[in-house]
């Protein structure tokens, strides 16, 4: 397994740096060059919300597909970072000292003593990045360091959503209920109306995308990386190594709620509203469809598959609203029982089928968190791409480095 | 001390429709750790089925006790169906059910808007379950008094079965150590089909019950789910009598929180409290006594 992790490592560091650069190109080219010359401005600005998603999924993909934590209340980062952004707008809309529209509608006219601070842009682009991180390091340390993880720390997210949502449609006066907030004029002094701001929002909003893939591919290849895989692998031999597993865990979701704060902070002016709808149980899960089939644990996946399935939402619901619900849950529930390494592991499950023909094992290795009774300890799950059943070919290690456990 | 009453009432009825909603859920999460997120769906199924018996049958007194049991064996059914095309084959992969049974909530969630219509709708409630019992000087509405009286049958059923059948002792086997249970010739394949068929139905007649709180429409499960799970959680997987507990206990801080402040200030002081609870007993408050690693 070490050796495994050292050559993916080395191959990341030294043959793959090229590679990532080049990558790192094309996409530059692609969302700098290509996109704006050949979409129009329409299309322009749904990719750029397209692109703020997979903000979201690239946290996921950290979280999840790297450390193992099954989360489904990204949405609640989403919320926060957007509300935030949303507070700001509306009250620098309102000019200085001035109320938002919609307080003076359902609330009693006067702005509450909490939304003040966010009239000014530093607290609040601070406040985007800094409340969803406390908030998931809060939870996050109260649930791992009393090793509740697995399907109950899944759940404890969901219900976090749920509460999230609920309490946001419950407080209308001071976040305008179910309709959310919308109407925005202006970001940071820029008139939303402008077709070239709207282009500006899009520049930012690829910018922020390519830094945050490369934090990853930094965290990925870093020590820390090695250590989040290893926990999802083998969370006690992490501990009896002498880590404590709660702060690798911590540290990654508190990455990846920072990650979903700042697209909710940029999906707000880009599509002009953020309503209880886009920070709930069902869009917190729909964040995870994308991850899942582009490939959860690989860099690349959870991007692609995140803008590959808005894309496919946007386009399909439109003419055939019932049919992308049934395709939807179709395609989710064949991607992960039966590819749960995603579009991204169709080559090396291919490879490996080539490879062992004859071996009869499962094509897909068990979960790094099996179920209570756990197995014992030493019990390493004998996973396909052992050097005992598959030559260790570069490819394969290739394959290694982004495949499930 | 009316006020007291009826709080209790209050929180005794929400407590019995999170016990129902929960109770198949605490059974197959329990035994094969899936987690399923099609539960609510199975709850709205049996709710339809309760509005298409009554279409068919028409009085509303025979029709409700008929789809319980239709509601039983459909909720069942469905869930026998999922556990032997999808679930079977993800025994290690617990989490992954999760979102697999999502993708299938999704899929039942879109063919009950075809069938029946977005919008919701209705069955009536029979005459002798109109009007409320007057006690201590608060009035219980019948209905709700059935759904506990429904509440408590299950329960006590299903911990009948688990007690004195040969299918009880061979789920309490599977559920303390599968690997054992099968080495001593029980079918742990077949134990999990049953249980699920048992779980699922349980999930049937929650949502046959619901009918009698209001209309029902495709996305009456959701409304639930999420709710069942923290009930689950709570109380600990394995025995019947956490989750029991777990349920009235939210069921009545969630009525008395509400009592003083809003529902959502509720659910969120409700999360709160769980996750505070989780610091101290971080396996739920009935915990299985294994010597593996926690």
């Amino acid at each position: 397994m070490s050796a495994q992790l050292a050559t993916a490592r080395e191959r990341l560091l030294a043959g793959g740096r090229a590679r990532t650069l080049g990558g790192f190109g094309i996409a530059a080219v692609l969302l700098f060059g290509v996109a704006p010359a050949a979409l129009s401005d329409f299309r322009l600005n749904l990719l750029a919300k397209f692109l703020c998603l997979a903000m979201v999924a690239v946290g996921i993909g950290l979280a999840w597909g790297r450390g193992g934590m099954l989360t489904l209340g990204q949405g609640v980062y989403f919320g926060l970072g957007g509300y935030l952004m949303a507070m700001h707008l509306k009250l620098a809309d309102a000019g200085p000292g001035g109320v938002p529209d919609f307080m003076l509608l359902y609330g009693d006219g006067t702005v509450p003593g909490w939304w003040e601070p966010f009239r000014s842009p530093v607290v609040t682009i601070l406040a985007i990045v800094v409340v969803p991180v406390l908030v998931a390091t809060g939870l996050g340390w109260a649930v791992f360091s009393r090793r509740v993880r697995g399907a109950y720390f899944a759940i404890l997210s969901q219900a976090l959503a749920a509460a999230f949502a609920i309490l946001l449609i419950g407080q209308q006066k001071v976040t305008g209920g179910t309709n959310g907030l919308n109407g925005f004029r202006s970001f940071f002094g820029f008139d939303l109306a402008d077709p070239v701001n709207k282009r500006m929002l899009f520049f930012i909003a690829a910018g922020t995308l390519l830094v945050m893939v490369a934090v990853v591919r930094r965290l990925m290849v870093s020590r820390f990386g090695e250590l989040l895989v290893a926990v999802r692998d083998q969370e006690n031999r992490v501990r009896f190594l002498g880590y404590d597993p709660a702060k690798v865990k911590v540290v990654a979701y508190a990455v990846a709620a920072a990650f979903a704060g700042i697209g909710g902070a940029l999906f707000v002016p880009i599509v002009g509203i953020i309503s209880p709808a886009d920070v709930g149980v069902v869009p917190s899960i729909a964040f995870l469809v994308g991850v899942a089939i582009g490939g959860r644990a690989t860099l690349l996946g959870p991007v692609l598959g995140a803008i590959a399935v808005s894309w496919a939402q946007t386009s399909l619901s439109e003419s055939f609203p019932s049919m992308w619900i049934y395709f939807q849950g179709a395609l989710f529930i064949l991607v992960v029982a039966f590819l749960p390494g995603g579009l991204a592991s169709l080559g090396a499950v291919w490879r490996r089928r080539r490879a062992g023909a004859e071996e009869s094992g499962p094509a897909t290795p068990p979960e790094p968190t099996p179920p209570d009774p756990t197995p014992p300890d030493d019990a390493v799950p004998a996973a396909p791409g052992d050097a005992t059943t598959a030559p260790a070919t570069s490819d394969s290690s290739a394959a290694t480095a982004g495949r499930l456990p | 001390m009316d006020a007291l009453f009826s709080q209790l009432f209050a929180g005794l009825s929400l407590g019995s429709v999170l016990l129902l909603a929960a109770l198949g859920l605490a059974l197959t999460f329990g035994q094969m750790g899936v987690i399923n997120m099609a539960h609510g769906e199975l709850m709205m199924a049996g709710a339809y089925t309760a509005y298409v018996v009554q279409g068919v049958v028409g009085d509303a007194g025979v029709s409700l006790l008929v789809s319980l049991v239709i509601g039983f064996l459909v909720g069942g059914l469905i869930g026998l169906l999922l556990e032997v095309t999808l679930l079977s084959r993800m025994h290690r992969r617990p989490l992954d059910t999760l979102l697999v049974t999502w993708g299938v909530a999704l899929v039942l969630q879109q063919l009950a808007r075809d069938v029946f219509g977005a919008p919701n709708v209705d069955v009536r409630a029979p005459q002798w379950l109109s009007g409320a019992v007057q006690v201590f000087g608060i009035g219980m509405p019948k209905t709700r008094l059935f759904i506990l009286l429904v509440a408590i049958v299950c329960v006590t059923a299903l911990a009948l079965v688990l007690r004195l059948t040969p299918l009880g002792r061979q789920i309490r086997a599977t559920v303390q150590n599968r690997d054992l249970a099968e080495t001593t010739g029980i079918s742990t394949r077949a134990t999990d089909r049953l249980t699920f068929f048992i779980g699922s139905g349980v999930a049937g007649v929650a949502g046959v019950t619901l009918t009698l709180l209001g209309s029902i429409g495709p996305t009456l499960g959701t409304a639930y789910i999420v709710d069942a799970f923290l009930v689950v959680v709570a109380g600990g997987i394995g025995q019947l009598k956490g989750t029991v507990i777990a349920a009235f206990a939210l069921g009545l801080l969630q009525a008395s929180i509400e009592y003083s402040t809003t529902t959502s200030i509720a659910k969120v002081l409700v999360f709160v409290a769980i996750v505070a609870f989780l610091q101290a007993r971080p396996q739920g408050l009935v915990a299985m006594r294994t010597r593996s690693l926690a």
